[in-house]
């Protein structure tokens, strides 16, 4: 209800601190922590309030594209030799049906945080929708390891405190590449900085516990590098610009989950400026080639 | 999500557009169940392949094929060249077509080869401006859910799709990163990239 109001109120700006306080926090059990990372938050926030607003489906805005190319060719270093190399072994040497397990394992465990920002956003039937995955999963699906959920209709749905402060109006911010973590935006940066803060399940465990769902997560990631090699190998090692490739992939899949159903703006090339000299791709010269 | 006997309504119209598109001319419009018609058969194509059992290269030669039957190539190698297609001669823009064939099919190809052991399902279709939109589902082995989109047209003269969109992600927007930086490597010889081209993908 807080929370409601907070929300609805136009100079919210005055109201970050409390509702990071408020709503994120409302047991100080580390206290150190939290108010670290809150902190920072803040701070992020205030920082997003001066980006620029940005709509566009297909455009970037990426003013630090030289550290970001830096930053890349790091990550691209620590991918070849240390993140891709583990994969692969991780692969091979754990059994598909233990990898998934694990996977599943650390996905559960982040349901709770992913409820939380479901709630933030006015979004009810998300939360209930993952409460209810954690429910049957952790129960029937034995502390998280399967998934039934998935085939009784509750699939997961995904969202974190960048979704959040998108529903929130926030801009999207310049685009960054951060270091070991890869293609981010401003606005995914503090949302990524508040979700690590908020986790309200690593809150409640203990330390041995935390260490169980960081170590997952962890396999869960290797897991997604070693599934998905073919697509990521070509994007970082086969394209002629990677950081090119990497920065319009992130944007587009990003801003299309943000969008969730909405129509998008779709580009007609048949309609394409650049095209109005050849207006008829059948005219005679591309005839013979398009001949199958 | 549709039932079997509006499907198969979908599919019995498709084959009656299909039939009709031999006499009929080019002008009349794409409507929305002759674009489902034409990724109902696309999917139908995929999901023959990733469930034949075949070699993975084999595959990768029935997915080439599938792209080629069913993409407009030409549009979508034009869109992918951009700015320098306005420069190029026939000539150039003809080789460059048929070098871009080759390389997309295999790269696309590729990609769905991660669609092995799952399959594609059609959704839902819907008209935007003079195209159509066609939803898809891929649903991969331990995975969540993938949304695969497929623009279709009939500008060609033909209903065939001119963009994927693999989870938003769309192939025309990263063709023309792709080869606008191609391009930049060999300070904008489009001769030298068409070559390359050959090798690519």
């Amino acid at each position: 209800m807080r929370v409601a109001l907070v929300i609805r109120r136009p100079a919210w700006f005055p109201c970050a601190q409390s509702v990071i306080d408020d709503v994120f926090f409302p047991v100080r059990t580390h206290g150190v922590r939290h108010s670290r990372y809150s902190i920072l938050a803040v701070a992020g926030m205030v920082a997003l309030a001066a980006c620029t607003p940005h709509d566009g489906t297909n455009e970037f805005n990426d003013p630090y594209e030289a550290r970001n190319r830096a930053v890349h060719d790091f990550n691209k270093d620590v991918d070849r030799g240390i993140v891709r190399p583990l994969a692969s072994g991780y692969g091979r040497a754990v059994p598909g049906p233990l990898r998934e397990g694990i996977g599943n394992f650390a996905g559960n465990l982040s349901l709770p945080g992913k409820m939380a920002n479901s709630l933030l956003q006015l979004r009810p039937g998300d939360a209930v929708e993952n409460g209810v995955r954690f429910l049957v999963n952790t129960t029937i699906g034995i502390g998280g390891l399967f998934d039934p959920a998935t085939r009784m209709g509750a699939p997961e749905v995904e969202t974190d405190f960048g979704e959040t402060l998108h529903v929130w109006g926030f801009p999207e911010g310049a685009y960054v590449e951060l270091p070991f973590l890869g293609p981010s935006t401003e606005r995914d940066t503090v949302g990524l900085i508040v979700d690590m803060a908020l986790d309200p399940l690593g809150s409640a465990l203990g330390p041995d516990e935390r260490w169980i769902g960081r170590g997952t997560s962890v396999g869960a990631g290797l897991n997604k590098r070693f599934t998905y090699s073919g697509t990521i190998d070509e994007v970082l090692y086969d394209s002629a610009d990677s950081y090119a490739q990497l920065r319009i992939g992130y944007l587009q899949k990003r801003r299309h989950e943000l969008g969730r159903d909405a129509m998008p703006d779709y580009f007609d090339p048949y309609d394409d400026p650049y095209a109005t000299p050849y207006a008829d791709a059948y005219a005679t010269p591309l005839e013979a080639t398009d001949a199958q | 999500m549709r039932s079997d006997a509006t499907r198969r309504h979908f599919l019995m119209s498709g084959l009656a557009a299909g039939a009709a598109l031999t006499v009929a001319p080019p002008a009349r419009a794409l409507t929305t169940p002759e674009a489902t018609a034409l990724i109902d058969q696309v999917v139908a194509d995929i999901n023959a392949v990733i469930n034949s059992g075949r070699s993975e290269a084999r595959m990768l030669q029935e997915f080439e094929r599938i792209f080629v039957r069913y993409s407009d190539v030409p549009i979508i190698a034009r869109s992918a060249l951009g700015v320098a297609a306005r420069s190029a001669s026939p000539a150039q823009l003809s080789a460059f077509t048929t070098a871009f064939r080759g390389y997309i099919s295999r790269k696309y190809g590729r990609r769905f080869r991660e669609f092995i052991g799952g399959s594609l399902k059609v959704e839902q279709a819907r008209p935007y401006k003079n195209f159509h939109e066609v939803k898809t589902t891929a649903y991969l082995r331990g995975e969540a859910p993938i949304e695969v989109i497929f623009l279709v047209s009939d500008r060609s003269g033909r209903d065939l799709f001119f963009n994927v969109f693999i989870e938003g992600v769309n192939m025309l927007a990263s063709e023309r990163t792709e080869i606008g930086a191609m391009l930049d490597q060999r300070q904008g010889d489009l001769d030298r990239l068409i070559a390359d081209l050959q090798r690519a993908g």
